[in-house]
């Protein structure tokens, strides 16, 4: 044989597992899944079709799901900026010449690299309950918390919380990205008499916005698909009055508690749309906001 | 003028332990309720438990009917054991190929691997449930794992980053003493990645350790749970009666990621800085 097709052959003799992946889990699947949005399916009975019936009621009927993609913005628009920004102060404060900088970013990671496990959600229920961790700190100060698991205009915040808690790993991004901000333009800045702050909005924070962006778009598209903690503190409900109800976890309990698989995934449909929508915006307005110091590539 | 500087730093060492520290208070907390007799849980204040206690512990360990929780951490390392290995073996040989050999339509592959990181999960959930339902794979660790031997598209990137910076001339030297390709693979490119290996066996162990969504819809007899959904029946099942053992055994289920962490945390820290994706 031609040693070209050769080469061609141990190519795709190596990437033959993942091309079994991208074909019997991704596009499959997918085509699968856009075909099923259109049927009821309940798992044991062969897909009806019924056109785009699954679309219509998601928007004219479903009070609940309205509910839903309310409660997932209100975490969404909430969790991710908090976290960006706490993490980027972190991030800041830890980027000096400091002893015992390993050891203290140690610290700061353990949150995210628990954050996101059962335990944790089972503690977070204890911390925000009315007589728990959180309230007990605000007691010092003189402030009266409210039940923040069962109270529906709170129960979101402790999600919250919960998601912003979880720091660490963006802010192990932002000190890498830190690292890079040449202190040369530090130096020049002293120079010419600029304060810590100028230096921070002059040059930090230009050099840092494609990291930012980075952060920005990964944590907008893992704070959509959020489940755990909102099944667990709310025992799968989505309650009290569908206040932890988020996306996913609403999605589960279409598909696999009702067996409304064909709904499940029109709803799915519509969660990539949305991911779409907002993942494409920050791309298109990213032009006008972040700065790449070797001109984009 | 250096004792100004000098308490300025202990000042700024002070803030960033002690915001550190509070950051972990739940967590300390979490330990030491574990070890406190149940009426002291929530009525002392502080950390430093006055009376300590293992009663917990064991509550917890046998506090479930017809099942110890030994069952649930001998099922989730099993699951995690085979993950690794599937995923460490899948990825790095789709990256040697993206990295190392050429052949058509390399690119496209590439930028479609890429564009399934982006994707979310949710599209293809269920679709996949319905094929291991099918094939009778539904409460059993098959779609726990077999999927993982599909490489994983992350891993797979951060693999290629690394073999990138591996020289060339490494393997055209191989290739000269009569190395084949899978000798190449093997032999030299695989014990010069350990690094990013390593990293993809850390983030794997702790993402399919912490998998509970997957968990939840594939695994429904008891005997089979993992360590998060034993935890979650037994919270349903002592509730608000028993948070001591809640919390025992709370804090022994995160005790591997905690091992695995300290363990593995130089690669830990270089893995997140260099790919940003996972955590």
């Amino acid at each position: 044989m031609n040693q070209k097709y050769k080469t061609y052959l141990v190519g795709y003799g190596f990437l033959l597992p993942w091309l079994i992946g991208l074909f019997g889990l991704y596009l499959g699947p997918i085509v699968a899944s856009f075909y099923l949005s259109f049927t009821s399916y309940d798992l044991f009975n062969p897909p009806k079709w019924i056109g785009a019936d699954n679309y219509v009621n998601m928007f004219r009927d479903d009070y609940r799901l309205k509910d839903s993609i309310i409660v997932t913005f209100k975490y969404v628009f909430f969790s991710v900026p908090l976290r960006l920004a706490f993490a980027l102060f972190l991030a800041i404060l830890l980027n000096q010449k400091l002893r015992f900088l390993g050891m203290y970013r140690t610290i700061y990671y353990i949150p995210s690299l628990l954050g996101g496990s059962v335990a944790i959600s089972i503690l977070w229920k204890q911390v925000f309950d009315k007589t728990g961790l959180f309230n007990q700190g605000l007691s010092f100060l003189g402030i009266e918390g409210p039940s923040w698991i069962s109270d529906p205009a709170y129960a979101i915040f402790s999600l919250v919380g919960l998601s912003v808690w979880q720091f660490g790993a963006v802010m192990i991004i932002f000190l890498a990205g830190l690292k890079q901000v040449p202190t040369e333009l530090y130096e020049a800045a002293t120079v010419d008499g600029a304060g810590a702050i100028r230096k921070f909005i002059r040059i930090t924070l230009p050099l840092l916005t494609p990291v930012i962006f980075f952060n920005l778009v990964i944590t907008l598209i893992q704070s959509f698909q959020t489940f755990t903690k909102a099944f667990i503190i709310s025992n799968g409900s989505g309650g009290p009055i569908n206040s932890t109800l988020l996306y996913s976890l609403y999605l589960y309990i279409k598909g696999f508690s009702f067996l409304e698989m064909g709904y499940a995934s029109a709803m799915a449909w519509i969660l990539l749309f949305i991911i779409a929508i907002f993942t494409g915006l920050l791309f298109l307005t990213s032009r006008y906001w972040v700065y790449y110091s070797d001109g984009g590539r | 003028m250096k004792g100004i500087a000098s308490i300025k730093y202990m000042v700024l060492h002070a803030f960033i332990l002690g915001f550190g520290l509070m950051m972990l208070y739940p967590v300390l907390w979490l330990i030491s309720s574990s070890f406190k007799p149940t009426i002291l849980i929530f009525s002392e204040q502080g950390l430093w438990p006055s009376r300590t206690t293992l009663e917990h512990y064991w509550n917890g360990w046998f506090g479930l009917r017809n099942i110890e929780f030994s069952r649930f951490f001998i099922n989730s390392l099993i699951i995690c054991l085979i993950a690794i290995v599937g995923t460490v073996l899948s990825s790095s040989m789709a990256a040697f190929a993206f990295a190392r050999v050429d052949f058509p339509l390399k690119k496209l592959w590439f930028a479609i691997m890429l564009g399934t990181i982006m994707l979310p999960g949710h599209v293809t959930l269920i679709p996949q449930y319905i094929i291991f339902h099918q094939i009778g794979w539904v409460d059993t660790f098959l779609p726990l794992t077999v999927p993982k031997f599909v490489a994983e598209a992350f891993y797979v990137f951060l693999i290629v980053q690394f073999i990138r910076g591996i020289p060339k001339e490494l393997d055209e030297s191989a290739k000269i003493d009569g190395c084949g390709p899978v000798t190449l693979y093997w032999r030299i490119i695989m014990p010069l990645c350990a690094p990013a290996l390593i990293t993809t066996a850390i983030f794997t162990f702790m993402g399919t350790w912490d998998d509970f969504f997957s968990q939840l819809i594939y695994l429904s007899d008891i005997s089979k749970f993992t360590v998060p959904l034993g935890l979650r029946l037994f919270l349903d099942s002592s509730g608000d009666s028993n948070w001591g053992a809640v919390f025992a055994m709370s804090v022994l289920s995160i005790v591997p990621s905690l091992i695995v962490f300290f363990a593995g945390q130089k690669y830990f820290v270089d893995g997140i800085s260099t790919t940003g994706l996972k955590g």
